[in-house]
C-alpha cells in the first residue's frame, strides 16, 4: 500500500511528463482495440453476409462439382437426391443448377456462370422473387449483381443475348432481360454470374429435376449419413475458412501499425524510467535509509512505470469508449474500390469490440509496460545506499 | 559492554579500492555508545565521520573488524535485515534534508511509520506529536518545496524521531542552515534527547553543533584521535574514554 501510494504520488507529481506518456500509451490502447475491432467487425460482417446470401447452413454438392474448376460444370449436375428434394419442398433447402454460358451485351462477349434458382426460395438472401416477374414468354428473366452490371454495362430492363449448351451439347441462344440489379456485398454471388429461374434453366438445358448443389437453410436438419445420394456436404466452415485466412493475414499487417505505436509509447516509458533512476538516486538512498530494501525500491520504480499503463487504460477509456462506441454505431466508411478486395463487407464496417479483445489488449499493454518499466530498474539491484545518498550510481 | 550500550565497534576498518590504490577511510576504530548519548564525530573532511556513521546506520558494511548495533553484527546482516534494523531502530537526518518532494510534511513524517505497519489512528497521533515537537503542526499540509531550509530540517528531524528510534544519526545536519536555524534545530534535538532518551550521533565540523555535544570524538585519517566528554556548552571535560586514549 505504501509503495502503491508513493508510486502514484511520484507519477502524478511528475506532471506533464507523465501525462504525455499516458496519452501516447492511451493512443496505443485505442488504436489496438480499434484496428482489431475493425478486423473483427469486418470478419463478422463478411461471414454474416456470406452465410446469409450464399452459404446458408452449407451446401450439398454434386460429387463432380469443383467450384474452382469451370470445366467441371459440364458434368457437375444430376437429379437432386430425394432427401434433399424433400428439404427443398419444405422450404429448408434451395437447389441451384449451374452451367457455363456466354452473354453478348451490346455486342461484347462475357463468359458467365448461369445459375438457376427457385424464385420463391427463402433460404438465402438473394432477391430471387424478381425472377418471377412476368416478361415476354420467349425472354429469359435474369438477375445480376451490381458488380456484374458495372462490368458488362447492363442495367435493369436491358436485353442481351444469352448462349449456352444443352444436355445434348448443342449450343442454343435466346434473349435475356435484366429484371433487377441486386446490390450485394458478396462478390461470389455477383461477379461473372447471371441468375435465372431454376425451372427455366432446367427446361433450357434439358436437365430436368437436376441441380449442381443444394443450399441448406441455416436451421435445416442435415439428412442422415448416406441419404444424400453421394452428394458431398460442404459445411459452413469450409466456405468461411478462406475468408478467415484472409482476415488473419490482414490482421498481421495491421498489427505492424499498432506495434509501432506501442513501441513509441514503450520508448517514452523506458526513457522516463532511465531518467528517473538517474535523477532520483538521492531519493532512492533516502528510501533505503528509511528502511526500504533494494527490492522494494525496484518494486516502487517498476510500479510507477506500470501505473503509466493503468492511467493510460483509464484515459483511453475516457475518450476511447465514446469514440469507439460511436464508430461501432455509425460504422467506418470504406473507399469505393474496397469492393474489389474480395471481402463481403459492404460500404461500411461496423467494428466489433469483444470483452476478450479489450481485456487482452489491456493485459498485453500492462505486461509490456511492466517489463519495459522493470528493465532499467535492474541497475538499482547493485545500488549501494551510501552511493545513492551521495547521488551516485554504484 | 553494559545493558545500556547500543553500539560497539571493534577494530573497525573500511577500505575503498580506487583503481590500483586502496583508500583507508577507517583504520581500526574502537568506540561504544550508550543509550541517551548526545555525541559528535568531528574532524576534517575525509576523516571518516560519514563512513563511520553509515556503518553504524547499516547503510554500509565494514571491510574488517566488527560493528554491533542494537545487538546485531552489521557485517553479518543481509540487505533485508539491515533494512529492518534501519526502519525499526535508527533515524537518519541528512545535510540536504532528503524529504520526499511529492509528499506533504505530514506524509513525509508518516512514511517512517507506514514501514512499521502502525495502524492509522496510532500513526496520526504519533505524527502530530512529532510535528508538535518541532513546532511544525501548522505546516502539516505543506509540501517540502514550500518550506525554508530550517523548516525542512525540522521535518527531517520529526521523520527521524517519530518512530521513537533508539538511535538518530545526523550527518552534517546544520551545513545548509544559517546560525539561527542551526541553533533552533540543535535545541530541538537536544530536547528530544533529553525527553525521549534517544541517542544522537552527529557527524559534523560545525562549531555550532559542537557547542551542544556532550561527547566529542575526533577523527583524523580514519582514526579516533580524541574522545572526550564535554559539558554541552563547549567546555571540554577532562574525561576521555574509548579508542585507547
Amino acid at each position: 500500500m505504501t509503495i502503491l501510494k508513493l508510486a502514484l504520488k511520484n507519477l502524478l507529481g511528475a506532471g506533464l511528463r507523465t501525462w504525455l506518456n499516458v496519452f501516447v500509451l492511451s493512443l496505443s490502447f485505442v488504436l489496438i482495440i480499434f484496428t482489431q475491432g475493425l478486423l473483427e467487425g469486418m470478419n463478422k460482417q463478411a461471414e454474416e453476409a456470406m452465410v446469409a446470401s450464399e452459404v446458408g447452413g452449407g451446401h450439398f454438392q454434386h460429387p463432380a462439382y469443383d467450384p474452382y474448376d469451370p470445366l467441371s460444370l459440364t458434368d457437375a449436375h444430376g437429379p437432386v437426391p430425394e432427401s434433399l428434394a424433400a428439404l427443398a419442398a419444405a422450404g429448408h433447402a434451395a437447389p441451384v443448377l449451374v452451367i457455363q454460358g456466354t452473354i453478348y451485351p451490346e455486342g461484347r462477349l462475357f463468359t458467365v456462370r448461369v445459375k438457376g434458382i427457385d424464385p420463391g426460395q427463402t433460404v438465402v438472401n438473394i432477391p430471387t422473387s424478381f425472377l418471377a416477374t412476368a416478361s415476354a414468354a420467349d425472354e429469359i428473366p435474369v438477375l445480376i449483381g451490381s458488380r456484374m452490371a458495372k462490368m458488362t454495362g447492363l442495367k435493369k430492363g436491358n436485353t442481351f443475348t444469352l448462349q449456352w449448351r444443352d444436355a445434348h451439347g448443342t449450343f442454343d441462344a435466346r434473349d435475356a432481360t435484366v429484371v433487377e440489379v441486386m446490390k450485394t456485398s458478396v462478390q461470389t454471388i455477383d461477379s461473372g454470374q447471371v441468375w435465372v429461374p431454376l425451372a427455366r434453366l432446367r427446361e433450357m438445358t434439358g436437365f430436368d429435376g437436376q441441380a449442381t448443389f443444394v443450399i441448406l437453410a441455416r436451421d435445416a436438419a442435415l439428412p442422415a449419413a448416406g441419404a444424400a445420394g453421394g452428394w458431398v456436404l460442404r459445411g459452413r466452415d469450409d466456405f468461411l475458412s478462406d475468408l478467415r485466412a484472409m482476415v488473419e493475414s490482414k490482421s498481421a499487417g495491421s498489427s505492424i501499425l499498432y506495434t509501432i505505436f506501442l513501441l513509441l509509447a514503450m520508448l517514452a516509458i523506458f526513457d522516463t524510467q532511465v531518467l528517473a533512476i538517474f535523477h532520483r538516486r538521492r531519493e532512492m538512498g533516502t528510501l533505503m535509509a528509511l528502511g526500504f530494501t533494494r527490492g522494494k525500491v525496484i518494486g516502487l520504480f517498476t510500479l510507477e512505470g506500470m501505473l503509466n499503463g493503468v492511467l493510460a487504460a483509464l484515459v483511453a477509456a475516457a475518450y476511447g469508449v465514446p469514440l469507439l462506441s460511436w464508430i461501432a454505431r455509425t460504422g467506418w466508411a470504406l473507399p469505393g474500390d474496397m469492393d474489389s478486395y474480395g471481402f463481403a463487407i459492404g460500404e461500411r464496417i461496423f467494428p466489433a469490440y469483444g470483452l476478450g479483445l479489450v481485456a487482452g489488449t489491456t493485459a498485453l499493454v500492462l505486461l509490456v509496460t511492466t517489463i519495459v518499466s522493470f528493465l532499467p530498474t535492474r541497475k538499482i539491484a547493485k545500488l549501494k545506499p551510501t552511493d545513492a545518498l551521495r547521488g551516485r550510481m554504484t | 559492554m553494559t545493558d545500556t550500550t547500543l553500539i560497539v565497534t571493534k577494530d573497525l576498518k573500511k577500505i575503498y579500492p580506487m583503481g590500483p590504490h586502496r583508500i583507508e577511510a577507517l583504520a581500526g576504530v574502537n568506540l561504544s555508545f550508550d543509550k541517551g548519548e548526545f555525541a559528535g564525530l568531528v574532524g576534517p573532511s575525509g576523516s571518516g565521520k560519514t563512513t563511520l556513521l553509515n556503518i553504524i546506520g547499516s547503510l554500509d558494511s565494514p571491510t574488517e573488524g566488527s560493528a554491533v548495533v542494537m545487538g546485531r553484527r552489521i557485517e553479518a546482516l543481509t540487505h533485508k535485515e539491515a533494512a529492518r534494523l534501519r526502519s525499526h531502530h535508527i533515524g537518519f537526518i541528512f545535510q540536504t534534508f532528503n524529504l520526499l518532494p511529492v509528499y506533504t510534511v505530514y506524509e513525509n513524517v508518516e512514511f517512517a511509520l507506514l514501514l512499521l505497519g502502525d495502524p492509522p489512528a496510532e500513526r496520526r497521533r504519533k505524527v502530530m506529536a512529532a510535528l508538535d515537537w518541532v513546532h511544525l503542526a501548522d505546516r502539516a499540509k505543506s509540501k517540502p518545496p514550500q518550506l525554508s531550509g530550517g523548516q525542512s530540517q525540522r521535518v527531517a528531524i520529526a521523520r527521524a524521531v517519530v518512530k521513537e528510534p533508539d538511535i538518530v544519526l545526523a550527518d552534517e545536519p546544520t551545513a545548509n542552515l544559517d546560525a539561527e536555524n542551526s541553533h533552533n534545530i540543535l535545541q530541538t534535538m537536544e530536547r528530544l534527547n533529553r525527553e525521549l532518551g534517544t541517542t544522537f550521533i552527529f557527524a559534523t565540523h560545525d562549531p555550532k553543533v559542537m557547542q551542544y555535544l556532550r561527547r566529542k570524538i575526533t577523527l583524523v585519517d580514519g582514526r579516533v584521535t580524541k574522545d572526550e566528554a564535554v559539558d554541552g556548552r563547549g567546555a571540554a571535560a577532562a574525561t576521555a574514554q574509548g579508542a585507547g586514549l
